[in-house]
């Protein structure tokens, strides 16, 4: 594992003294001395539906307006039923793993939180919440990217989005890498290690662009990343990551946190939310997908132990789902959803946000949960509070209305 | 393929008794266009076979010489082939893109031939249902509970008897069409639309449905008129699962028979949302949340009879809502029926946010990531006043001072596909089906899944979305895997590529593989790194390969060019 001691030992003092020492060992060297804390974006794309992943089964206008889709309200010992958080809200079933940090209150909800924009697009509110400029489409970088931006690039390994593509909220000036997978992140060429050095040397020469400058990075990343031997760290804890893509992703930003890369931002999504026919209710299509987010929480809040200390996850969705059941046993797009914010700084054990009510003239629209939380809110709250960085320049033109939610310590 | 098509929409015709079929009968793909748009610009006619383009308007200079051959081949190919530029040289530019936009005229017997063996691809429907039938839950059921070993399982149900197979063999037949196709700018326009009208192999039916819908929704009119694309993906079942629409009927609708007999139907937005947003008018396009809901409701009953055993379009009067519809301010009057839904068509097709939105993805896709705006608004023009002929829009890009310009030069970042397909080109490669899947799988590696696109959006057009880390290390890594024989049924020919090149000078064999490879336009920072890698005594071999033919290792050589910047760009 690739520590500040063990890098200052193999050279870290020597490279101080002449410019010619590989960049990517100064990298590694500087990348050690970063803060250590990291926040993590996990992305329910399609749209959860927050009145299910968290049921406010206290709010008397949730009953009549789902008739086949809607949870039964808790009841003690009943394992099949949703799990009560504090009298009026309950977690769904399928997210069980998550009641233990729930417990220790490593785990908050914010509910009723979404963007001012009223936009039912996915695309569209997709690429308002990464951007973090509600009904502004030119923005060219993500929120993500800002809120660590401004500084030197120490690491490669700044911000990682763990996919095939690299997400609009780390688009920026920032560096930022995607990689499908650490094991497979390197040229492979077989016996012929002379195939990296080429390519490195065609992406090193020539102009500035974004491909040339994305090459650059890539090489000093694959390079590092060898040196931290990260694909070589195992789950800790007995920590069992469930088998789909969340899971993958997440079991990886954790190998990312222990090789002390320098990582501060990491990205992973996950798809399937988009609940139009058949949703389901205690089991069912979206009881599946949850059980599967909530296993890949679980497990990674168990792999990084007291690390998670210093870690912060905060799930986000671009928009809820209509409050009543369509006629397919699913939901429409709607407005306001659920997110979470999990670590060992947060202040858990608690559902934060104002409750709009669920009566059909409290509802947005007539046909939507109502926004009483801007993300923007909750998100410049976990950017500044957890990575210690300036509010400004991370939501451009956003004057919070409402006071701090009070979420992290 | 054309009489499939046509019997199916026929039988649709049939069964809703209605005017359609007049719909079907002029959607004949690369007709419309000798009226309705001039076959050639004075640009472009005086520009064959060594075309100089005087744009006034342009502010950058514009490209000349062969370097017109190398920009034509670059955005209206899946990339150039060893021997493509002399074609296009000894027909003319003007000439060559004009037989490209009548791929009729066009023979394209050896593609077919290379397809006759994914036998899905032409099946209908009906017979890949009963030939590809949904796994049995009860087999499913022994087999977790012990009863039946996997061996057996794999007996009963063998992975060539799967639905998976539609698919499959859907990506190969992208692939083949894609690497051998002589109507190349067909199959870029047929992904181009495709991906407009996107739909997710994976999700439900569509796995049965999705090879019907390229070759009956698609790919008739990828080069026909705009409107009629909308009316064929509109009626495709494909489309009324993926979107949902085939579940959407009035509020008050009840099952009246048959399993779910009782149970409550109602409005489902997904498809009319998307069509405006995503088909036609665009999210800009100025509709509303009740405009939403006023489409939803005129597609009520648009649906799919027995989606498991028959699987094509009915409309079900029962599940419509027959009330009247205000859809952008035009009034859809009180007791229709399915005409409701052609109704929408009609005014979303006709609306000029359509023509601006279709107009700006075309730009995007053939001229830059930045659309110009002038060029836009000329394309939409011409989608205006042709009804939306394809061709007439694609020539006003392509006879356009904008697609001519220095500035828009290899100014694309190829997708992952067009990646993959182009390098086979650039080798004179050549693919049989299985080698085409794993063309497929490179493709995904690459980030870009083939039919596997979730979101309705389809994948993205821009640079900054493909270009990242770990895509580019899979780039990489698949240019040396391509010459390395990592795909055995691909099959690659390097010696002809420097065939005449004196073997002993590297320099010779370097020169010779950036002629084909990319058209001499390697930056010479690229050139230079590669000849200091011809140095290196690995890549110099000492000894002569097989073929005894040259002393360099053309391969690696080969490999480092299509992995470089270089070639990612089009």
């Amino acid at each position: 594992m690739l520590t500040r001691r063990t890098l200052l030992k193999a050279g870290g003092c020597a490279l101080v003294a002449y410019a010619g020492a590989p960049r990517f060992l100064l990298r590694a060297a500087q990348a050690a001395e970063a803060s250590g804390k990291v926040l993590v974006a996990v992305f329910q794309r399609g749209a959860v539906d927050g009145l299910s992943m968290i049921m406010p089964y206290g709010d008397g206008g949730y009953a009549g307006v789902r008739p086949s889709i809607g949870l039964q309200p808790p009841k003690r010992n009943d394992t099949e039923r949703a799990i009560d958080l504090d009298g009026f809200f309950a977690l769904h079933p399928s997210l069980a793993p998550l009641t233990p940090l729930w417990d220790s209150r490593a785990l908050a909800v914010v509910h009723a939180c979404g963007s001012p924009d009223t936009t039912r697009s996915h695309f569209d509110a997709q690429d308002y919440m990464e951007s973090g400029t509600p009904g502004v489409k030119s923005t060219s970088d993500g929120w993500l990217a800002r809120a660590i931006g401004g500084k030197p690039s120490s690491t490669p390994f700044r911000a990682v989005a763990i996919g095939p593509i690299l997400p609009r909220t780390l688009q920026g000036n920032v560096g930022a890498i995607s990689m499908q997978s650490i094991d497979r992140f390197d040229v492979r060429a077989g016996n012929d290690g002379d195939a990296r050095a080429g390519f490195e040397s065609l992406y090193e020469q020539g102009v500035r662009d974004l491909l040339h400058g994305t090459g650059r990075e890539t090489f000093d990343a694959v390079k590092m990343l060898k040196s931290a031997r990260a694909s070589r760290i195992l789950p800790a804890n007995g920590a069992e990551y469930p088998r789909v893509p969340l899971g993958e992703s997440l079991r990886q930003i954790a190998q990312l946190i222990r090789a002390n890369v320098g990582l501060e931002v990491a990205f992973a999504d996950m798809q399937g939310w988009d609940t139009h026919v058949g949703q389901g209710a205690e089991r069912g299509q979206l009881a599946l997908r949850l059980r599967d987010f909530g296993l890949a929480l679980a497990a990674f809040a168990r792999d990084l132990g007291d690390r998670m200390a210093d870690v912060v996850v905060l799930t986000m969705s671009e928009f809820g789902r209509t409050v009543a059941e369509n006629g397919n046993r699913g939901t429409d797009h709607g407005h306001a959803t659920a997110m979470l914010v999990m670590g060992g700084a947060v202040r858990g054990g608690r559902v934060y946000g104002r409750w709009p009510g669920l009566d059909r003239h409290q509802l947005f629209e007539g046909r939507d949960l109502a926004v009483t939380t801007d993300f923007r809110t909750l998100f410049t709250e976990v950017a500044t509070r957890h990575l210690g960085v300036r509010a400004a320049p991370i939501f451009p033109g956003f004057k919070p209305t409402q006071s701090p939610l009070g979420i992290l310590a | 393929m054309r009489t499939t098509t046509r019997g199916l929409v026929a039988l649709a015709c049939v069964a809703l008794g209605c005017g359609f079929a007049g719909g079907c009968i002029r959607m004949k793909p690369g007709e419309g266009q000798v009226a309705t748009a001039p076959v050639t610009t004075p640009t472009l006619a005086a520009a064959a076979p060594a075309p100089t383009v005087a744009p006034p308007r342009a502010p950058a200079p514009s490209v000349r010489g062969d370097r017109q051959i190398n920009h034509v081949l670059s955005r209206l190919t899946y990339g150039a082939r060893p021997g493509d530029p002399e074609r296009v040289r000894a027909i003319g530019v003007s000439a060559w893109i004009d037989r490209q936009l009548r791929p009729r005229t066009i023979d394209d017997s050896a593609t077919e031939r290379a397809l006759a063996e994914l036998t899905t691809l032409q099946m209908p429907i009906t017979a890949l249902l009963r030939e590809y039938p949904r796994p049995d839950a009860k087999l499913r059921a022994q087999l977790a509970s012990g009863e039946m070993s996997r061996q057996e399982m794999m007996e009963r149900y063998p992975v060539e008897k799967r639905p998976v197979r539609i698919a499959d063999e859907l990506q190969a037949a992208k692939v083949v069409r894609a690497v051998t196709s002589e109507r190349q700018l067909e199959e870029v326009m047929v992904e181009f639309w495709f991906n407009h009208f996107n739909v997710f192999a994976g999700k439900g039916d569509v796995r049965w449905y999705v090879s019907a819908y390229e070759r009956e929704a698609i790919r008739p009119y990828a080069l026909a008129k705009f409107p009629d694309l909308v009316r064929a993906t509109a009626y495709h079942p494909a489309m009324l699962f993926y979107l949902d629409n085939w579940l959407s009927a009035r509020p008050d609708f009840r099952v009246p028979a048959g399993p779910n007999r009782g149970r409550r139907g109602g409005l489902n937005e997904n498809y009319a949302r998307e069509l405006m947003e995503l088909h036609t008018l665009g999210v800009d396009g100025g509709y509303t949340q009740k405009d939403v809901t006023e489409v939803a409701r005129a597609f009520t009953g648009w649906t799919i009879d027995r989606p498991q055993t028959d699987g094509h379009f009915v409309f079900r009067p029962i599940m419509h809502d027959t009330g009247e519809k205000i859809v952008l301010g035009q009034r859809i009057p009180a007791g229709g029926g399915r005409e409701d839904g052609e109704r929408v068509i009609e005014i979303l097709t006709r609306h000029p946010a359509t023509a601006r939105f279709i107009a700006t993805k075309l730009v995007r896709r053939f001229v830059s990531d930045t659309p110009p705006p002038a060029l836009v608004a000329r394309v939409a023009g011409s989608y205006l006043s042709t009804g939306g002929d394809i061709p007439a829009m694609l020539r006003a890009i392509f006879e356009s001072p904008e697609f001519w310009s220095e500035d828009a030069y290899r100014a694309k970042i190829k997708k992952p596909f067009e990646f993959v397909a182009s390098a086979v080109r650039a080798l004179g490669g050549t693919t049989d089906a299985q080698g085409a899947m794993a063309l497929a799988r490179a493709s995904a590696e690459i980030g870009e899944p083939l039919y596997q696109a979730q979101p309705p959006t389809g994948y993205a057009d821009r640079a900054d979305v493909w270009v990242n880390a770990g895509a580019l290390l899979a780039r990489m890594n698949f240019a040396l895997g391509l010459v390395s024989g990592r795909y055995p049924r691909v099959s690659v020919e390097l010696a002809p590529l420097v065939a005449g090149a004196d073997p002993r000078s590297p320099a010779a064999v370097l020169d010779r593989l950036l002629g084909v490879i990319v058209a001499d336009q390697a930056a010479p920072e690229t050139r230079a790194v590669l000849m200091a890698q011809l140095t290196d005594p690995q890549i110099t071999r000492l000894s002569p390969d097989d073929r005894g033919a040259a002393n360099t290792d053309v391969a690696k050589l080969a490999a480092l060019v299509i992995g470089s910047p270089d070639f990612q760009r089009r």
